[in-house]
């Protein structure tokens, strides 16, 4: 049935990340090779092996709990993105909502005020639960379903939306979802949002717990170093990806304008380990091949990789490996670079993030760079860009994700033809 | 393009014990009895999970270590829907099966919470506090623990136990989440975008963040039980049911290709977000179900009663919308209603699927016990017994809060195909 499905393309989007507000400003910053990475004045983090992240500070949200500003950032992307496509009125946005954030729950201070409303705050979760009661401000907000409900509402998108995590991957996914949606002939137009909040004192921690993040504390902006010889983790950071998807004759109807074609997604969950990729690349080089043979494109075809490259010493190492065996002797010469270099790793909005700015790469024929390149690492032979945006014809790119739970994705877009 | 969605495997596990055997006896005894336990945190009541051998379905003691009771609770019933549907440990047929799960959040540990509120309470300060927070934290916090709570991981252990590979999506978002992991899994086959899906969630009542979770909703019933329909007052609300729900969803060619079984025809889903304004949910449920009527091949002539398995979880003002909702659909045809929510309690994101696969269950001992239905629950104006054999089964979801999702089973009939 490939031959035949509806062709969907991307007419608009927005961005919020640690370097700003929207696609311009953004733009300009990433191709610059400047870097949003700076030392937590959030919360007190004494004590903390990591003191450094990509924080949104910028937002009247950005001391909200996790879910409210997870809320803020999405809108803001969607606005723009809804804005720049022309499509539909304010507030009546003609197909559904697809939104990847990360799970919500009540932050510490929310229980320890339930605490000491209870009365007790030694009662743990009987105190915490007897002042519960009418609380519907805290359910709305602590509802996995929550912030997409409001969305919804505040979009005026269409049908019941789709909240979704596929942990590192879920931006992705929520575009794919999209996509999917359009294929089926469900709706013609989509909007998939990949959004995340969460640089807070537990999710700090609990990532440090993994040994997951980088300790350079000392250095802020030199701290992610995706592909690397030195690089020690990845630094955790917020922001928002939106994408609105339609179905090309729909879009060519209403005269819109498309930024780019979506060509192809693939998947592949890995079996191996909660953390760790197959040691073989099973599932990595899965994605990326189903990608592909989804696009009906041979690897040689691809101008540009956005990489997953979170600047853990796993992931480059798996993504190098994977990217190796797909693409063969074309590895070497398809530029591959890490965004995270200079946003860090937004987690469940990096998908839509950076596919984004994959598409702003098709857009300017422009390659951002992966900063923070020093010594290359000689187990990894491959184009990272290294610290220089380089200006290069990209017909076609691909944008990786890859997940903890093994929940891999790529997706493959086009310049409009 | 499928030109049928079939259920082929059920796994389903509650307080009423565990796979389909023990459900239709349990639903069908002579005077069904709820099973019920007191929670952790008096006045509320839960519907405790039965003794569980988890060797039989998560073999490696290695694996259960690496998840909290919740995750456990999933990953062993999409074992039973896998092992229901001979897809179990056959390699070919589990790279090509689509996982979607339906998550909450992931379980919290108690004590930790507890210790570490009361720990912050105790500070003479804000700042010391949030240094507590950070010390607290970094040392009581197990490492692993984070993923056995990750709400993607149940998914991702579902992949590494089962090995199911294809590709694997979590949605969050309560009821909602749960139907529409059923729905766009099913859309999916239809579409021709896959053959073989699983869907499903799970609820593991005995946890005491979840009282938190919907106690500050106002969402749990305080009085003793009762059956759903007849809640009201501070008897108003659900009762926390373990649940562990899973469907196979098969295109029905390839299940024909592969002999596999077909357990019943899952005809049509639809899934709305009404957003409750007063009489919206159950406009919208009308909405749904006029787009799926035509599809009950009773409609009219037969005078069969439609077999209704609702959803209904005894919290205003969900119920009282459901039974606008019902009354009008009574109106129009008989049917016959039963809340089985009042045996099982409410297992959230577990709860459409679980009714799906009852469903399912009824058709197929329909056919061998000259259409038995599952017998009234309660006494109620609904529930009484069917004047005739019931043939297709709607199965309602009214979530809580928000949304709502309806879904049509049928027979599967067999015509030379």
């Amino acid at each position: 049935m490939s031959g035949r499905r509806p062709v969907v393309v991307v007419t608009g989007v927005g961005v919020v990340t640690p370097l700003g507000i929207g696609r311009a400003d953004n733009w300009a910053a990433l191709t610059a090779g400047r870097s949003g990475i700076r030392r937590i004045t959030r919360f007190p983090t004494e004590g903390c092996r990591t003191t450094i992240a990509g924080a949104v500070e910028f937002l009247p949200e950005s001391g909200a709990p996790s879910p409210v500003l997870t809320e803020a950032l999405a809108m803001l992307a969607a606005e723009e993105a809804i804005a720049g496509a022309g499509i539909g009125r304010r507030g009546a946005f003609p197909g559904p909502l697809f939104l990847g954030t990360p799970p919500v729950e009540l932050d510490w201070r929310q229980r320890l005020a339930l605490a000491q409303a209870g009365g007790d705050t030694a009662g743990g979760y009987a105190a915490m639960i007897a002042a519960a009661r009418g609380r519907t401000d805290l359910y709305e907000m602590a509802l996995f379903g929550g912030i997409a409900h409001h969305l919804a509402d505040r979009l005026g998108t269409r049908g019941a939306p789709i909240a979704l995590t596929t942990a590192c991957a879920t931006g992705a996914t929520a575009i794919q979802m999209g996509v999917e949606a359009i294929q089926r002939g469900e709706t013609d137009a989509a909007i998939a949002i990949g959004a995340d909040g969460s640089v807070n004192t537990e999710s700090l921690i609990r990532f440090s717990l993994l040994s997951a993040l980088s300790t350079r504390n000392d250095d802020p902006e030199a701290a992610p170093r995706p592909f690397e010889k030195n690089r020690d983790g990845f630094v955790m950071a917020e922001g928002a990806g939106a994408l609105v998807l339609e179905r090309l004759e729909a879009a060519q109807a209403r005269g819109a304008r498309i930024l780019a074609v979506m060509s192809g997604c693939g998947e592949r969950a890995d079996n191996f380990h909660r953390t760790r990729s197959s040691p073989d690349g099973g599932a990595i080089i899965g994605a990326i091949r189903n990608a592909l043979d989804d696009a009906g494109l041979r690897p040689e075809q691809i101008g540009y990789i956005n990489a997953h490259g979170t600047g853990t010493p796993e992931n480059d190492k798996m993504e190098t490996l994977g990217v190796t065996a797909v693409f063969g002797a074309h590895a070497a010469s398809v530029p591959i670079s890490s965004n995270k270099s200079m946003i860090g790793h937004t987690l469940s909005a990096a998908g839509a993030i950076e596919a984004v700015f994959t598409i702003e790469t098709i857009l300017h024929q422009r390659l951002p760079p992966t900063i923070n390149h020093d010594e290359p690492d000689p187990a990894i032979p491959l184009d990272v860009v290294p610290n220089v945006a380089r200006d290069a014809p990209v017909a076609h790119a691909m944008s990786n994700s890859f997940g903890f739970g093994g929940q891999n994705t790529c997706l493959v877009f086009s310049a409009p033809g | 393009m499928a030109d049928e969605v079939w259920i082929t495997g059920i796994g389903l596990i509650s307080s009423l014990g565990e796979g389909a055997d023990a459900h239709w006896q349990a639903l069908t005894a002579a005077d069904p009895r709820p099973v019920l336990a007191a929670s952790a945190v008096p006045p509320y009541a839960i519907h405790p999970l039965c003794a569980v051998d988890l060797d039989r379905q998560i073999p490696r003691k290695g694996d259960q270590r690496q998840m909290e009771p919740w995750q456990r609770l999933g990953t062993y019933a999409a074992g039973l829907a896998l092992d229901d549907a001979g897809v179990a440990r056959n390699p070919d047929l589990l790279a090509r099966t689509d996982m979607i799960v339906a998550a909450g959040g992931g379980e919290r540990d108690v004590a930790v919470d507890a210790a570490v509120t009361k720990a912050m309470a105790d500070a003479p300060d804000d700042a010391t506090a949030g240094r507590v927070l950070n010390e607290r934290l970094s040392n009581d916090l197990r490492p692993t623990l984070f993923l056995a709570q990750l709400s993607n991981l149940m998914a991702g252990n579902i992949s590494i136990v089962h090995g199911v590979v294809g590709s694997s999506r979590t949605f969050m978002g309560e009821e909602l989440a749960g139907a529409a992991a059923v729905d766009v899994a099913a859309r999916r086959i239809l579409a021709g975008q896959g053959v073989l899906a699983l869907a499903g969630g799970a609820f593991s009542a005995a946890r005491t963040d979840l009282i938190l979770t919907y106690e500050i909703g106002s969402a749990l019933s305080r009085a003793p039980w009762v059956p759903v329909w007849q809640r009201g007052g501070a008897g108003a609300g659900f009762i926390m049911g373990s649940l562990g729900a899973f469907l196979v969803l098969e295109a029905a060619g390839q299940a024909r290709a592969r002999g596999a079984r077909g357990i019943a025809r899952l005809t049509a889903t639809a899934t709305e977000d009404s957003g409750r304004a007063p009489g919206a949910a159950a406009a919208a449920a009308w909405r749904m179900w006029n787009g799926m009527e035509g599809l009950a091949p009773l409609n009219g002539s037969s005078g069969a009663p439609l077999g209704v398995l609702s959803g209904a979880t005894g919290a205003a003002p969900a119920l009282a919308e459901e039974t606008r909702f019902l009354d009008a659909l009574a109106a129009e045809r008989p049917i016959s209603v039963r809340g089985t929510g009042s045996l099982l309690g409410h297992g959230v994101e577990a709860q459409f699927a679980a009714n799906i696969a009852l469903a399912a269950l009824a058709i197929s001992r329909s056919a061998n016990s000259g259409g038995a239905f599952y017998p009234p629950l309660d006494g109620g104006r609904f529930e009484r017994s069917a004047a005739g054999a019931v043939r297709d089964i709607l199965v309602t979801g009214f979530g809580v809060w928000r949304g709502e999702a309806l879904a049509l089973v049928s027979p599967i009939e067999e015509n030379g195909a």
